[in-house]
């Protein structure tokens, strides 16, 4: 790595409380719709009926003579918006042509946002959004991606991996002992945060804004309304301190944030909007996928031949693609491998990341057809993934930085007890209920992104970090404080992070699971820049009690400098900050990939693969005759590297493995095809596990030391817990039923067919 | 920074119904159009955003709040129905520094991540102590399920719920 870091933090590794928690359990922390703005007008947004056309008269009569109605915001009366695409392309927007409201007439997908109706109660804007009558044209669209002609873009994502395939798959499967050859199917799924997308602007009325928003990355959504908008950058502050959830649905600035400034600048008022949890289905989601995958194997079940290949729609205006095929073909040792992709283009909003996007997918649904190829030898699933196991990533064939995944498989196999796991399937019952046991791996990437953090001393002893990154109820604030802590030796209560504001250092998004590793290592090198400034103070006290030492001499403790090799040498902080005459000592440091690191990876030649990687178990119930699933139980153990906060970190999984629960039963959003639109709109309608659907969940860190991976050796947590679960979970159903269910989520419907 | 919270218009003025209501401890009125529910109440007119909107429709509890005791949907109830009612929100569940047993309980147990949908679950599972139901972790698992949480922090809310379940206190 680039940069040298002070070894042994004492901060990191220690179960700390969220710092934030007391705000969030007492009310007091403020997301985007919740900052109090004078003379606020409230915007509703008026959603299209149609998949394709265009708008032919909008009647805003009625509306604008409502009660408290101010105006109708439409593309028949907007103010000056930018023309060229790249104006709108934001820092992770796929290459394509980006989706803007109300720039004319034209629907390009069902659900578009076509009329703000802006009104000084939410109340007032409420009843005249539903007084607004559209006329449409309407042009026939397609939104049944299996029946949109499969193609490959030219340019791809920068983020996507182009499969690399390897030996002759065609030919080994051919003369492999045992073929399974089958198709998956995960559908469409929505984000679906709990906060539904939300922006407060404040029109300042001296060319400034302030702008709150649902976002994950406040300066990606200042640098899109500065290009939108013609805003000078300075005059754009974006704020995201809090932020219900994101999980993906808030990398790009969407649509709210931009008719929310819309409105202000045409009517130089501050104006909020609230999206419907209805409208939340209206822009971005995972997208649905079709995974053809064939494997061929020995008797031992030694892999011969992998074939994967995944298609997933896009929308007409942007190709968004996901590495979804490749995941098999890293994780497991087989010299024949064949990895393959395509879009197929559809009438919808483009889709987006969402929590371990193409993983979660690829890897869960691969995991699916191994376990099937566990049953086709004879094998035991855990067996057979350790007879493929590999130290490489086997796809660009080079080793990792470090993969603990064997420790993994153990120590999950023995919280959970698979070795008293019968084999035959429909063979373990309890009452009336058949108990299955079933399992999979997880796999997502290890990343590390440049990151800004500034330090802050005072004289008092109080240390603030600051980066203008996200906290979308990740930890970012916790692991900061208990880095910083370490680094200078404080309490944590005397130290205070700062977060969600884009005048601050420069952070990227909050997506990933980069941020720990990045974050955590910026404000280790900003506050080792503070320890320098610090030991140089020290140096102006009276008698120079430490002899003009080293930072590298000194121990960083309790407020002091502490002369190692004679501790009853000490020097405070503020004490030496008051002799260099200064109050506060300052430091603003980048994190970032070393040099080299960054060249060869944009040359393509990594040299080692950075990967977290999860074995995950699972036990569900099922009662014969309902059809009823319950995942009673699921451990999962994960090689993440160094865990920064062990509590915090916990919660992290739980959370991806609930999801993977709901992907597992549950989610799904429908269309209708026949008017393009999703149908299931709500939670009523789209389930997301509840309370009732979660019962045990053992989460096992297994020990990974690694020194190459980040400065930190952190490999952050946000996704590796989704990746793999349902699978686990539909293993496990085979399992207790003998029912192969290749299509998620498992419903009850599909196993009483 | 002087807060002006939305006013009903001129025109919607003839339609106002005069409610008075207790909220966190202290006597407010209000002059209030019929259609206004309780959350959004306390949210654009009390500045009391503790109480969350997660659908407006009775499907995911965020808008969880006490109302004479009882936990309630907020944003399916019309404020004007609830004349004369004592509500307590998040915001008046804690004295000063001290917090109530079930909030700390939530921070000691790392029940939240976003924590968006932590005053509704904090409010309801007083609620649900109150209703004498917590009885086992099941019955708490059934009986929070109107509580979603997209973190997933399912696991832990229970863990810190089971905590205090016995607990005058908490109630
Ligand atoms: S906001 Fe009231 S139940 Fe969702
Ligand atoms: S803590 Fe985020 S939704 Fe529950």
């Amino acid at each position: 790595m680039a940069t040298k870091l002070n070894d042994a933090p004492v901060g990191i590794g220690s179960s700390l409380s969220r710092v934030d928690g007391k705000l969030k359990v007492t009310g007091g922390a403020r997301y985007a719709a919740e900052h109090p703005v004078a003379d606020l007008l409230y915007g509703v947004v008026v959603s299209g009926a149609i998949a394709k056309g265009r708008v032919t008269k909008l009647h805003t009569e009625a509306a604008m003579a409502a009660p408290g109605v101010v105006e109708v915001v439409s593309h028949l009366n907007r103010p000056h918006i930018a023309w060229f695409d790249k104006a709108y392309q934001d820092q992770v927007a796929p290459p394509g042509s980006p989706f803007r409201a109300f720039y004319d007439a034209e629907i390009i997908y069902s659900g578009q946002p076509i009329a703000l109706v802006v009104g000084r109660t939410f109340e007032d804007a409420r009843h005249g959004a539903s007084l607004v009558q559209v006329e449409y044209e309407i042009d026939e669209h397609e939104t049944d991606f299996e029946r949109s002609p499969e193609f490959k873009p030219k340019k791809t994502r920068d983020t996507f991996v182009e499969p690399k395939n390897r030996g002759d798959e065609a030919g080994a499967y051919a003369k492999a002992e045992h073929k399974v050859d089958v198709s998956y199917y995960l559908p469409t799924e929505h984000h679906n945060p709990m906060e539904m997308h939300a922006t407060t602007v404040q029109w300042h009325g001296d060319g400034r804004i302030t702008v709150y928003d649902k976002t994950q990355g406040s300066q990606n959504v200042q640098a899109y309304l500065v290009g939108v908008f013609g805003f000078a950058k300075k005059n754009v502050r974006v704020l995201n301190p809090y932020v219900g959830g994101g999980f993906g649905s808030g990398l790009r600035p969407q649509y709210q944030v931009y008719l929310a400034t819309l409105a202000a600048k045409m009517l130089e008022r501050s104006v909020r909007v609230v999206l419907t949890r209805q409208q939340m289905f209206s822009f971005t989601h995972r997208s649905e996928c079709r995974h053809i995958i064939r494997l061929g194997a020995n008797d031992d079940g030694a892999l011969q031949s992998i074939y994967s290949k995944a298609v997933t729609p896009t929308s007409r205006f942007e190709n968004y693609m996901e590495p979804i095929a490749n995941w098999g073909g890293q994780a497991y040792r087989c010299d024949n491998a064949t990895m393959d992709w395509a879009l197929t283009a559809v009438d919808t909003y483009t889709p987006g990341d969402m929590r371990a996007p193409g993983a979660a997918t690829g890897m869960t649904l691969f995991e699916m057809a191994l376990d099937e190829m566990a049953y086709e030898t004879g094998v035991d699933p855990l067996a057979l993934r350790l007879t493929n196991y590999s130290d490489r990533d086997e796809m660009m064939d080079i080793p990792y930085t470090s993969k603990a995944l064997r420790e993994a498989y153990q120590e999950g196999a023995e919280a959970f007890g698979w070795s008293q796991r019968e084999a035959a399937p429909r063979s373990m019952r309890d009452g009336s209920e058949l108990v299955g046991w079933g399992m999979a791996t997880g796999i997502w990437d290890a990343m590390f992104q440049k990151t800004t953090v500034r330090a802050k001393l005072s004289a008092n002893g109080h240390l603030e970090v600051a980066t203008a990154g996200s906290d979308i109820g990740t930890g970012t604030y916790t692991v900061m404080t208990q880095v910083a802590a370490g680094a200078l030796g404080l309490p944590a209560d005397q130290v205070s992070a700062v977060l969600g504001d884009s005048d601050l250092p420069p952070s990227p998004i909050e997506g990933g699971s980069w941020t720990a590793a990045s974050t955590g290592a910026a404000v280790q090198i900003a506050c080792d820049a503070v320890r320098v400034k610090l030991a140089k103070a020290a140096a102006k006290v009276d008698g120079n009690p430490l002899g003009g030492a080293s930072v590298d001499d000194l121990r960083f403790e309790d407020g002091r400098m502490i002369l190692a090799a004679d501790p009853s040498k000490a020097v405070g902080y503020g004490e030496a900050m008051t002799a260099a005459g200064v109050s506060e000592i300052e430091a603003t440091e980048a994190a970032a990939p070393g040099p080299l690191e960054s060249i060869g990876e944009m040359l393509g030649v990594k040299k080692k693969a950075k990967n977290t990687h999860s074995a995950i178990y699972a036990e569900v119930k099922v009662d014969e005759e309902l059809g009823v699933v319950r995942v009673t139980r699921i451990v999962c153990a994960v090689a993440a590297g160094r865990i920064v906060n062990p509590k915090t970190a916990r919660s992290q999984i739980l959370g991806g493995v609930v999801m993977g629960i709901g992907m597992a039963l549950h989610e799904e959003t429908l269309a209708d095809h026949r008017i393009g639109r999703f149908m299931n709109h709500n939670f009523a309608e789209y389930h997301i596990p509840a309370h009732a659907d979660v019962l045990d969940i053992d989460v096992i860190f297994v020990d990974e030391p690694d020194s190459e991976v980040s400065p930190l050796g952190i490999k952050g947590l946000g996704e590796i817990g989704i990746v793999g679960t349902a699978a686990a979970i539909g293993n496990a159903i085979f399992h207790a039923t003998g029912k192969r269910v290749r299509s998620l989520p498992i419903t009850i419907d599909k196993l009483l067919d | 920074m002087p807060t002006k919270l939305a006013e009903p218009t001129a025109q919607t003025a003839e339609r106002l119904i005069d409610i008075d209501l207790t909220v966190n401890g202290k006597a407010e009125h209000f002059s209030i159009a019929p259609w206004v529910t309780l959350l959004d109440l306390l949210r654009e007119r009390l500045d009391l955003t503790g109480t969350k909107k997660g659908c407006d429709h009775g499907q995911c509890g965020a808008c969880t709040v006490l109302v004479d005791g009882k936990r309630v949907n907020s944003c399916l109830t019309l404020a004007v129905v609830r004349d004369g009612s004592e509500i307590q929100t998040i915001e008046g569940l804690s004295s000063g520094d001290t917090l109530h047993p079930m909030q700390q309980a939530f921070i000691d147990h790392d029940a939240f991540q976003c924590g968006y949908c932590t005053p509704g679950q904090i409010c309801s599972a007083i609620g649900m102590l109150r209703e004498g139901k917590a009885d086992g972790r099941d019955a708490i698992r059934e009986n929070m399920s109107g509580n979603l949480c997209r973190c997933g922090a399912y696991t832990n809310i229970a863990d810190a719920i089971e905590s205090v379940q016995g607990r005058e206190d908490a109630r």
